[in-house]
């Protein structure tokens, strides 16, 4: 009883306010704990990548949907703030609000290259986990990789070696004339030169290399030299609303010579529409690839939606759902802690045939990719089915590390 | 490069030069008449060709043709009466930061309507294929929109040259204080170049839904071209922008025809920028008082 002997009236009054305000207090703390786990979701929403945003945003909220019906992650609930990343400076700009003033655990989200790795700046400078679900440049995953920079989008060279698989199968390669129209940034650049070497390599001439500005829009100028050149292969290296208006141009101008690319999203193929949409092209994922997984997805998208997901939708859904799992196997959202796991091979459900892991050196997630091969007008049923997918493109018992071969972005060093 | 590839890389020039021809024809028309800067161009361009893809089932593809660009010229009178009768009168600025605004509403409500993702629309059948002309291959589509676009340029030369109403248009441009003086009111005639000006990026915006990805922004690279087509061509002049619309549209093929394809957006504005240098007031601007 020294203790309470010693001490006034105040200083007891004031340790038992103290107190008492300890006890008030302890719930919000605890709740506080129990609180949403707050993620960051940046893509452009406007511009001609911004059609592919809003399916980002569309996949974004099924994953929160569907991952808080399971429990949320280690029992909290996911909550994801969406913005319009608009260009680098302003993907830059709100980075940096999100991690200061918002305190998000992580972000994920982007297509645009350039804007993916001003994100990736200031992640690395912040030390916050960012997943780049859109941005295909190869140096980002070289010379410009980041330590807090993960990639569950593929890279450039996964495409073009997926996709030159095709063509070498089809024996369009060797000694034969390639027509490459070129969109004119980074994404295009990093696809030409990446493209360059694949012809190198297997001996096949480019006779075109158009560059495209992004927001060109009509190409008649361009197939006339593509007529004039009687390539063998016309392969695009253009993005976004560019392929669409190629395609419907190209149908325009009748010209029927094989036609791919080396990158592509569905939405060009079902915007150009069946009369449109020819040629054979890579896909990281589509709504045709036949597991159950897959097909799952499609349906509650299409419940929810309306239409299929396209593969930009499946690609904010999966790294949302990549970071749910991250954060509940390390019990938190410790970025170092986030990135050990995420570097230690830890393999991840994808819907596809096998699973993916990321690549820790350069933090590409390594997954299987298909090619999509456009229906005949007379064959197609519907607007969306438009096209039939073919399996994985590496056979079963190929490592994924194929893929990433010959990648033409420099070396990654992560800064220590 | 062969001959014939150069020549009908230039042909194809001065065909393309049609499209921005109709976008930048009603551009200048509402500026010379009202003294609007009209941002929102583009965006009627955008309405036009989801006109097209919504009135092609009922009306067929001629039809959207002919009723889409009378509808969206019934919008633009909607928004002459409502909006731009209110600014013409005071500092163009004003009316600038009015269109930009109209222009974000505008795509912002066909996002809302027809989803962000673009809309695939074709050529109809009977347009489909391609007419060989020696070593020229062009497309048939392309052909028929170059005839539609001849027609209406043509009209509307007329109406302005050789009617009661394109006299009193062409007076109100230069002089719209004496026309009141003799009793007569420009109100009218504004909502009707509005209506035409804005119907005719209407119909640009129908003939290029089967060619271009439809989509809400479509209209903002077709604007920055049709402005740079003005200021070229010189304001109050017809045929300043008429010529200017197909230098522009041979610039660029020519870019594309010399391996500079790159080049090929950027050679307009320098264009713009030496025609500026050395004609302040544009190829064949007229002078007009008010504006100076």
């Amino acid at each position: 009883m020294t203790f309470i002997r010693n001490m006034n009236r105040r200083a007891v009054l004031r340790t038992g306010g103290a107190m008492a305000l300890g006890t008030l207090a302890a719930p919000t703390i605890l709740r506080a704990q129990e609180g949403p786990i707050v993620l960051g979701h940046l893509t452009p929403r406007t511009g001609f990548l911004g059609p592919l945003g809003d399916y980002a945003v569309m996949g974004v909220d099924l994953a929160v949907e569907h991952i808080n019906a399971e429990g949320g992650i280690m029992g909290r609930d996911l909550q994801v703030l969406k913005e319009d990343s608009v260009n680098p400076q302003t993907a830059s700009t709100k980075a940096e609000r999100m991690i200061e003033r918002d305190g998000v655990a992580a972000i994920t989200g982007e297509i645009s290259s350039a804007s993916t790795l001003a994100i990736g700046q200031v992640a690395e400078r912040t030390g916050t986990v960012f997943v780049n679900t859109g941005g295909n440049s190869d140096t980002l995953r070289g010379s410009d990789c980041k330590r807090h920079m993960f990639h569950v989008e593929t890279q450039n060279a996964m495409y073009l070696n997926g996709e030159g698989l095709h063509f070498l199968n089809a024996d369009l390669v060797e000694g034969k004339k390639w027509y490459l129209p070129t969109a004119d940034y980074a994404f295009g650049h990093d696809l030409l030169n990446g493209a360059r070497a694949f012809l190198d390599r297997n001996g096949g001439e480019i006779v075109g290399d158009d560059l495209v500005a992004t927001d060109a829009t009509d190409f008649s100028a361009i197939m006339l030299k593509i007529r004039s050149a009687q390539p063998d292969v016309v392969a695009l290296n253009l993005a976004g609303t560019q392929i669409t208006g190629f395609l419907k141009q190209y149908g325009e101008f009748g010209l029927d010579y094989p036609i791919g690319g080396f990158g592509f999203d569905t939405q060009s193929a079902w915007a150009a529409g069946p009369q449109n949409f020819s040629g054979t092209w890579p896909s990281v994922w589509n709504h045709l690839i036949d597991t159950e997984e897959s097909q799952a997805f499609a349906k509650a998208f299409a419940d929810k939606y309306g239409k299929p997901p396209e593969n930009q939708a499946w690609s904010d859904y999966t790294a949302l759902r990549i970071m749910a799992k991250a954060m509940t196997e390390i019990g938190g959202t410790d970025a170092d802690a986030l990135i050990e796991y995420l570097e230690s091979g830890a393999t991840f459900d994808l819907m596809k045939s096998r699973p993916g892991y990321f690549n820790p050196d350069s933090h590409q997630l390594l997954q299987d990719i298909y090619a999509i091969t456009a229906l005949p007008e007379a064959e197609v049923e519907n607007e969306w089915d438009i096209f039939t997918t073919s399996g994985p493109v590496l056979g079963a018992d190929q490592p994924l590390e194929v893929l990433i071969e010959d990648a033409v972005g420099g070396t990654c060093t992560f800064a220590a | 490069m062969e001959t014939a590839l150069f020549l009908s890389q230039l042909l194809n020039g001065l065909l393309d030069g049609f499209y921005y021809l109709l976008i930048a024809l009603g551009l200048s028309l509402i500026f010379s008449l009202g003294g609007i800067i009209n941002l929102a161009h583009g965006a009627f361009f955008a309405v036009g060709a989801y006109m097209a893809i919504v009135l092609a089932p009922h009306v067929g593809f001629f039809g959207a043709v002919i009723v889409g660009p009378i509808l969206v010229g019934a919008l633009g009178i909607v928004v002459e009466r409502l909006l731009f009768k209110r600014f013409y009168r005071i500092d163009p600025l004003y009316s600038l930061l009015l269109t930009f605004g109209l222009a974000m509403v505008l795509e912002q409500t066909l996002r809302l309507i027809f989803g962000s993702a673009p809309l695939a629309f074709n050529i109809p059948d009977v347009l489909r294929g391609q007419v060989f002309m020696g070593e020229f291959i062009y497309s048939r589509y392309r052909i028929f929109t170059i005839v539609v676009a001849v027609v209406v340029v043509a009209a509307l030369w007329w109406l302005l040259n050789r009617t009661a109403f394109g006299r009193i248009v062409r007076a109100g441009i230069q002089n719209p204080d004496i026309l009141a003086t003799l009793g007569i009111s420009l109100r009218p005639y504004l909502s009707a170049v509005a209506a035409i000006g804005i119907g005719l990026a209407g119909l640009a915006g129908v003939l290029m839904a089967p060619i271009h990805p439809v989509h809400p922004a479509m209209g903002i690279e077709v604007l920055v071209a049709a402005f740079v087509v003005v200021v070229i061509g010189g304001l109050g002049s017809f045929w300043g922008v008429v010529l200017a619309a197909m230098l522009v549209g041979v610039v660029k093929g020519f870019m594309v025809a010399i391996d500079l394809s790159s080049w090929s957006l950027a050679s307009i504005y320098l264009l713009m920028f030496v025609v500026l240098l050395v004609r302040p007031r544009g190829l064949m601007g007229e002078r007009i008082t008010r504006f100076e």
